[in-house]
C-alpha cells in the first residue's frame, strides 16, 4: 500500500500526467473537430506519425522548435485535405479512406526519415522544448511543478481546449460546425455550404493531429523512430466517444487516461512478478472499456459517416 | 398587384430525364399559389432551383425584379425567399434556438448574439401565433411543432416569400386547417406563399391560384374560382385514371388477431395496448398521423419484433417463434412501408431481392446452397405477371422506378398466395397510374379470400379500399367503423383521438354485418 | 460539379479501374523515387527482377503472397458484410501463437503429421476467431464500433504474444532471445522447392480463396452476409438474422486471419516472435480493397503486394532507396483504387 501512496504522492508522477496527456489532448481535439462535422478520420495514427517525423526533421535540419510544430501542423492539414477531398465531395468510405491515409502517411514518414537519415544505428536527437516555469505560480508547492512547469506546447494544448469549446458553443462558426455533423441538409438550406465547412474542419482537426505527433518528438522525447506513435491515434478516436464529442470532456478523458498511463509506468518499476506486458496492455484495454461504458450514452453527431450530396437523403 | 417572384423558362435535366421543361411561374404580393402535380412531376426540383439548391440548365429567377444568381441558397435567403422543407431540415440533437440561428450571422463573428436571437425568435413566434420553446431540444418536439420551427426559421431570415413543400404531409386534417389559417394571416402581413401539393382538397381550400405541373411542364394555370377539383384532377394526371372500386366484402373466418399489443418504440412510436382483428376476405384500414405507432405495428405484424406484452394470433395460434420466417411461413405477406430502405437492396440482383425473404425455404435452397435456377424462374414469372418494367433478372434493381419497384414487391408477396397481407403505405410516392395498379392487386387478394391489413396515411386510399377503418393514436387503436360511415370529418376526429362517438357507430356496424 | 451514379457500370471499367489505380500509384511512387535521386524505371525493373528474376526470388515472392492472400480474404469477407475487421494483424499473431501452444499440450506433439497439421491449422483459425468475436460481441451487445476496438486489440494481441514468448512459452534453447518454443517437425508444412522457403501454404491459400469465392457466390450464407452489408434494414425485413450472420462472418474472417498466422509459423519460421508479421494484417485491408472485395481477385492483389515488398528489398540494396517505398506504393494504390472504383461507378457532370 505504501508503495501506491508513494507513487501517488510523488511530484514526478503528476508532472508526467500533463506531459503524457498533451498529445492525447491535441489528437482528441483533432478527431473531435472532424467528427463534429460528420467525418470519421482514421488517418490520425498516420498523421501523428508524419507530424512526429516532420516536426523532428525540421528541427534536426536547423529549424526552431516552433517552426517544427508549425510544419507538422501544416503537413497534418495537407493529409486532412486529402482525406476530406476523398470523403466529402466524393463521399468515399470514411473507414477505408482513413486507414489508407494512415498506411500512406506512416510509410511515407519512414521513407522520408530513411532518406534523411540513411545510416544511423541509434536515432539522432535534437534539443527539445524545455519546461517553461510560469513566474510565481511555479513556486507553489506541489501544484507549481505539476501544473506550471510544463513545456510550452502543453500550455498551448490547454488553451486550445478552451478556444475550441468557446468556438463550438459560442460562435456562429461553431454552430455551423455542429449543424454540419447533425444535419448538413439543414445547414445547406440556411445558405452555408456543408462541403466547404467539412473540408475546413477536417483540415483544422488534422493539423492538430500533426501537432500531437510533433509533440512526441519535440517535447516528450527528442528523436524519431518508427512505430513510436504506438496506437495513440486510435486511443484518441476512442477518447472522443468517451468525451461524448465535447472538448472539455476530451480534456478530462485525456487526463484520466494519462493518469493511468503514468501510474502504470511507475507501478511497473516497483511491482515484482507481474509481467510488464500486462501494464502495457492497460491503455488499450482502458480505451475499450471507455467505449463500452459510453457507447450507448454518448450523443453521437447524427450525420457522422453520412456523406452529403445535394438532393440526396 | 406587384409581382414579387418570377420564374422564367426554367429547364433542368438530370441525365436523360428532363425534370423541368421551360417552366414559367409568377407570384404576386399577398397571394397563395398552389403548385400542383403528381410525384415526379418536377415540383420539388423547381423549388430547389428557385432556392438555389440546384442550378437550372436555362432560365432565370427574379425576386422583386432582381435576378437571383443561380445555385446560391444564401442569395435566395437574402432576397427574402424562405423554404419550409417536407422532410424538416432540423437537427434533432440541437435546440430550437440553435436550429433557427444556424447560418444567420456572419460565420467569423467571434461571438454569436444568442440573447438578441432569442428575443427576435420569441417576438416572431408571438406575432405569427407559432408557439415554441426556444430552448427545447428538437428531438422532443412533435411533428407539428417541428413544422412551426421550420416556418420560424424562414421568418427569422426575414422571408417575404415562403415556399412550403407538401406542408400537410404529416398533419391531421384539423392541424392542416389550422396551418392554412395561419398562412392566410401571414399573407395579410404582406407575405406571399407557394405551396407544393398533390392533394386536391387542400389546394382548393387554401390557394388563390393553382399552377399544374405534369412531366416537368406547366400544363395549366387556373384561378381557384374558375376551376374545380375534377378539372384539376384531370389536368394533374393528364388522363382519366380510374381507381378500381371495391366490391362488397364477404368476410370469412378470423385470420389475424392482435390482443392488447404493447411494444416499446422500435425506431418509431411505441404501441401501448393495440387490439384488432382481421377476417378472411376483408380489408381493415388503419389510419393515423405519422409517428403514432403505425410503423411499429406494421413491424410487429411483419414479424420483425415480438410484442413486449400481448399476443398476436394467426388463425387462432401463436407461431412457435415470432420472427420473419415464421410469419411468412404462417401465411403473412408483407409490403414494407419504405420500399427502398426496407423492401429492396439496391445493389443486389432482382432475383436475389425476390427470394431473399424465402431463402430458408427448400424451394430456394438446399443444404445451404442457393437454388439459383428456381429463384430465377420465380423471378421471371413475377416480372412477367406483374408487368415490372426495366428490370432484368440478373440486373441490380437500384434504378427501378418507384412504381416498378412496388410492382416487384407486390409480385414477391402476392405470388406466394399469402392468407394475410400487411400493406404499409403501399402507394406512398407513386403516381396515379401506379396507385391504381396497387389498389387493383390488393382488391384482388381480398376477393381471393385473403385478409388485408392496410396501414396508410392517405385517407382517400383507406376509404376506397377498406371495409372497416380504425385510427391509431399514441399507440392505441380506436374502435373500428364501417367504411360506409367514414367521412373526412369523422376520420379527422378519429386521428385526433376523439373517439367519443365511435362506439355507437361501431355497434351499428356490427348489426349491419 | 456533381457526380451521378452510372446506371450500369460497364465490365470494362470495372476491370480497368484497378489497373489504372495501380499504374497511378506506381507513377506517384516513381516521383518519390526520382526525388530521392534514382531512376524510377530502373527501380521498377530492379523490383521486378528481384521478385521474379531468380528461383530464390520467386520462392520468396510466393512465400510472401501466401499469408497476404489469407489476410486479404479475411478483410474481404468482413468488409462485404460491413464488419470493419481492422484486427487481422492481432488475429494473425494469435493464430500463429496458437500453433506452438497447441503443440505443447500433452500427447499432441507425438501425433503424425497428416493429423497434426490440420489440427494445428484449426487451432490457429479458432484463435483468430476468438479475437474477432470479442469486439463483435461488444458491438452487438453494447453498440461499440468495432473499428476502434479491433485496432486497439491488435496492440493487446502483440503484447500478449510478447508476454507468452517471454514467459510460459519461451524457448529455453534460444539463448535468451524472446521467441516461442518451436513447432514440432511433424507440424511443419512440406516444402515445395528445394533449398527455398516456398511451402504447401501457397496451394492451401489458393484453395481457400476459391472456396471462399464459391461460398460467397453460391451459398445462403454468402447471400445473407452480402445483404447485411449492403442494407441491414432491408436484410432484417427479409428475415436475415443480423446477429447470427455477423457472428458467422466474424468466424470466417477471424478464422482466415488466424489461419494466415498458423500457416506462416508452420511454413516459414517454425517459432513465433513479435516481428513475425511485417504488417500482414494491415496489408490485407489494402489487398481486399484492391481486389474490390472479390476473393479470386485477392490472389492477384496479394501477388502485387508481395512483388512490391520482395522486389523493393533487393532494389533498395542496389539503389539505396529506402525499402519503405514498397509500403508507400501499396498504401497509395489503396487510395487510388478507392478513387478508381468511384469513377467506375459514377460519372462527372458539371
Amino acid at each position: 500500500m505504501s508503495v501506491l501512496f508513494d507513487i501517488l504522492a510523488s511530484v514526478g508522477m503528476w508532472e508526467a500526467v500533463l506531459r503524457i496527456a498533451t498529445p492525447l489532448i491535441l489528437g482528441t481535439l483533432g478527431v473531435l473537430l472532424c467528427e463534429r462535422v460528420g467525418v470519421l478520420n482514421l488517418g490520425i495514427e498516420g498523421i501523428m506519425t508524419f507530424g512526429a517525423m516532420i516536426g523532428w526533421l525540421t528541427v534536426y535540419g536547423g529549424g526552431d522548435l516552433w517552426t517544427g510544430l508549425l510544419v507538422a501542423a501544416a503537413a497534418g492539414a495537407m493529409f486532412g485535405l486529402l482525406h476530406a477531398l476523398l470523403t466529402v465531395p466524393l463521399g468515399l468510405s470514411q473507414h477505408v479512406t482513413g486507414l489508407g491515409i494512415t498506411l500512406f502517411a506512416a510509410s511515407f514518414s519512414y521513407y522520408v526519415f530513411r532518406l534523411a537519415v540513411p545510416t544511423a544505428s541509434s536515432p539522432p536527437t535534437i534539443e527539445p522544448f524545455r519546461p517553461l516555469a510560469v513566474p510565481f505560480l511555479s513556486d507553489l508547492p506541489f501544484l507549481g511543478p505539476v501544473l506550471f512547469t510544463q513545456t510550452a506546447p502543453t500550455y498551448l494544448a490547454l488553451v486550445l481546449v478552451a478556444a475550441i469549446a468557446w468556438g463550438l458553443y459560442r460562435t456562429p462558426l461553431g454552430l455551423a460546425v455542429r449543424m454540419a455533423g447533425e444535419n448538413p441538409h439543414a445547414l445547406d438550406a440556411q445558405g452555408v455550404d456543408p462541403i466547404l465547412l467539412r473540408i475546413g474542419a477536417i483540415m483544422a482537426g488534422s493539423a492538430l493531429m500533426g501537432m500531437a505527433g510533433a509533440f512526441l518528438t519535440t517535447a516528450a522525447f527528442n528523436s524519431f523512430f518508427p512505430t513510436m506513435v504506438q496506437g495513440r491515434g486510435w486511443i484518441c478516436v476512442a477518447l472522443v466517444v468517451f468525451a461524448s464529442w465535447r472538448p472539455e470532456r476530451a480534456l478530462l478523458g485525456a487526463l484520466l487516461f494519462a493518469f493511468f498511463d503514468a501510474f502504470q509506468l511507475r507501478l511497473q518499476t516497483v511491482v515484482d512478478g507481474v509481467p510488464y506486458q500486462l501494464f502495457l496492455m492497460l491503455p488499450y484495454l482502458l480505451s475499450i472499456l471507455a467505449l463500452v461504458l459510453m457507447a450507448r450514452r454518448a450523443r453521437v453527431p447524427q450525420a457522422l459517416m453520412q456523406p452529403y450530396r445535394r438532393g440526396e437523403r | 398587384m406587384t409581382r414579387v417572384l418570377e420564374l422564367e423558362g426554367i429547364t433542368k435535366r438530370f441525365g436523360a430525364v428532363t425534370a423541368n421543361d421551360d417552366v414559367s411561374l409568377h407570384l404576386e404580393r399577398g397571394e397563395i399559389v398552389a403548385l400542383l402535380g403528381e410525384n415526379g412531376a418536377g415540383k420539388t426540383t423547381l423549388m430547389s432551383i428557385l432556392f438555389g439548391h440546384y442550378t437550372a440548365d436555362s432560365g432565370t429567377v427574379r425576386v422583386d425584379g432582381q435576378e437571383l444568381p443561380p445555385g446560391r441558397s444564401r442569395a435566395a435567403i437574402q432576397a427574402g425567399v424562405g423554404m419550409v422543407h417536407q422532410h424538416f431540415a432540423l437537427a434533432p440533437n440541437l435546440t430550437v434556438l440553435d436550429n433557427v440561428l444556424t447560418g444567420t450571422e456572419p460565420l467569423w463573428k467571434p461571438r454569436s448574439d444568442r440573447a438578441g436571437g432569442r428575443e427576435k425568435l420569441v417576438g416572431l413566434a408571438r406575432r405569427f401565433g407559432l408557439k415554441v420553446d426556444p430552448d427545447a431540444r428538437v428531438s422532443d418536439l412533435s411533428v407539428g411543432e417541428c413544422q412551426r420551427v421550420e416556418i420560424l426559421k424562414a421568418l427569422y431570415n426575414d422571408a417575404r416569400i415562403l415556399i412550403l413543400d407538401e406542408p400537410t404531409a404529416v398533419l391531421t386534417a384539423q392541424e392542416a386547417e389550422g396551418l392554412f389559417a395561419t398562412l392566410r394571416q401571414m399573407t395579410q402581413r404582406g407575405l406571399s406563399l407557394i405551396f407544393i401539393s398533390h392533394k386536391l382538397g387542400e389546394v382548393m381550400a387554401a390557394a388563390d391560384r393553382v399552377v399544374v405541373l405534369r412531366h416537368g411542364r406547366v400544363v395549366a394555370e387556373r384561378r381557384k374560382v374558375h376551376t374545380s377539383k375534377e378539372e384539376l384532377a384531370e389536368l394533374m394526371v393528364g388522363r382519366a385514371v380510374k381507381r378500381p372500386t371495391r366490391p362488397p366484402a364477404t368476410p370469412g373466418e378470423l385470420l389475424l388477431e392482435g390482443v392488447d399489443l404493447h411494444l416499446a418504440g422500435k425506431g418509431g412510436a411505441s404501441l401501448k395496448g393495440a387490439s384488432f382483428h382481421l377476417r378472411a376476405g376483408e380489408t381493415l384500414g388503419i389510419i393515423g398521423v405519422s409517428g403514432n405507432g403505425q410503423t411499429t405495428l406494421a413491424g410487429l405484424v411483419s414479424g420483425l419484433y415480438p410484442p413486449d406484452v400481448g399476443k398476436l394470433l394467426i388463425e387462432g395460434h401463436r407461431p412457435p417463434r415470432h420472427d420473419v420466417p415464421h410469419a411468412i411461413a404462417a401465411g403473412i405477406g408483407r409490403i414494407p412501408e419504405d420500399r427502398n430502405a426496407e423492401g429492396a437492396i439496391g445493389d443486389m440482383t432482382t432475383w436475389e431481392n425476390v427470394v431473399l425473404e424465402r431463402i430458408w425455404s427448400p424451394d430456394y435452397s438446399t443444404r445451404g446452397l442457393v437454388r439459383r435456377d428456381a429463384a430465377r424462374a420465380t423471378t421471371e414469372a413475377i416480372l412477367r405477371d406483374y408487368d415490372v418494367r426495366g428490370a432484368r433478372v440478373d440486373g441490380r434493381i437500384r434504378l427501378l422506378s418507384g412504381g416498378n419497384m412496388q410492382k416487384l414487391i407486390l409480385g414477391r408477396v402476392l405470388s406466394a398466395d399469402p392468407r394475410i397481407v400487411v400493406a404499409a403505405q403501399p402507394s406512398r410516392g407513386l403516381d396515379e397510374g401506379a396507385i391504381a395498379g396497387v389498389h387493383e392487386r390488393l382488391l384482388e387478394a381480398r376477393s381471393r379470400g385473403a385478409g388485408v391489413l392496410l396501414i396508410s396515411e392517405d385517407l382517400e386510399e383507406v376509404m376506397a379500399l377498406s371495409d372497416r377503418i380504425m385510427a391509431i393514436v399514441g399507440g392505441r387503436l380506436s374502435p373500428a367503423i364501417p367504411a360506409e360511415r367514414a367521412t373526412q370529418q369523422l376520420l379527422g376526429l378519429m386521428m385526433a383521438g376523439d373517439w367519443s362517438t365511435l362506439d355507437d357507430i361501431a355497434a351499428e356496424g356490427v348489426h349491419a354485418v | 460539379m456533381r457526380f451521378e451514379r452510372r446506371a450500369h457500370p460497364s465490365r470494362a471499367l470495372t476491370i480497368l479501374a484497378p489497373i489504372c489505380a495501380i499504374l497511378l500509384a506506381l507513377l506517384l511512387a516513381g516521383g518519390l523515387i526520382a526525388i530521392a535521386g534514382a531512376n524510377p524505371l530502373k527501380a521498377y525493373r530492379l523490383i521486378l527482377t528481384g521478385a521474379f528474376g531468380s528461383r530464390l526470388g520467386l520462392s520468396e515472392t510466393l512465400t510472401r503472397t501466401t499469408p497476404l492472400i489469407l489476410t486479404g480474404l479475411a478483410a474481404a469477407v468482413a468488409f462485404r458484410a460491413r464488419l470493419w475487421n481492422i484486427g487481422a494483424e492481432g488475429q494473425f499473431y494469435l493464430g500463429a501463437l496458437a500453433v506452438p501452444a497447441f503443440c505443447m499440450l500433452p500427447l499432441v506433439s507425438s501425433l503424425p503429421g497428416p493429423i497434426l497439421i490440420p489440427l494445428c491449422l484449426m487451432a490457429g483459425a479458432v484463435a483468430g476467431m476468438v479475437l474477432l468475436l470479442l469486439p463483435l460481441g461488444l458491438r452487438l451487445k453494447f453498440g461499440v464500433d468495432e473499428v476502434v476496438t479491433t485496432l486497439l486489440l491488435n496492440f493487446v494481441a502483440v503484447l500478449f504474444v510478447s508476454l507468452m514468448i517471454e514467459g510460459p512459452m519461451k524457448d529455453p534453447m534460444a539463448f535468451g532471445w524472446p521467441q516461442s518454443v518451436p513447432v514440432p517437425d511433424a507440424a511443419i508444412l512440406p516444402k515445395l522447392m528445394d533449398r527455398a522457403r516456398l511451402h504447401a501454404g501457397l496451394p492451401l491459400a489458393l484453395a481457400v480463396a476459391v472456396a471462399v469465392w464459391w461460398v460467397q457466390a453460391r451459398s445462403v450464407f454468402g447471400m445473407r452476409s452480402r445483404a447485411v452489408g449492403l442494407n441491414p434494414r432491408a436484410a432484417a425485413f427479409a428475415g436475415v438474422p443480423l446477429g447470427r450472420t455477423l457472428v458467422a462472418v466474424a468466424c470466417l474472417s477471424g478464422g482466415l486471419a488466424g489461419l494466415a498466422g498458423a500457416v506462416e509459423v508452420m511454413g516459414v519460421k517454425a517459432y513465433v516472435t513479435t516481428d513475425l508479421s511485417p504488417n500482414y494484417g494491415y496489408s490485407g485491408i489494402v489487398i481486399a480493397m484492391l481486389a474490390n472485395l472479390n476473393p479470386l481477385a485477392v490472389i492477384a492483389a496479394a501477388l502485387f503486394s508481395a512483388v512490391m515488398f520482395v522486389g523493393a528489398d533487393s532494389m533498395s540494396r542496389a539503389l539505396s532507396i529506402p525499402s519503405y517505398i514498397a509500403d508507400v506504393t501499396v498504401a497509395l494504390s489503396l487510395l487510388t483504387m478507392l478513387v478508381a472504383i468511384f469513377l467506375a461507378q459514377y460519372r462527372i457532370r458539371r
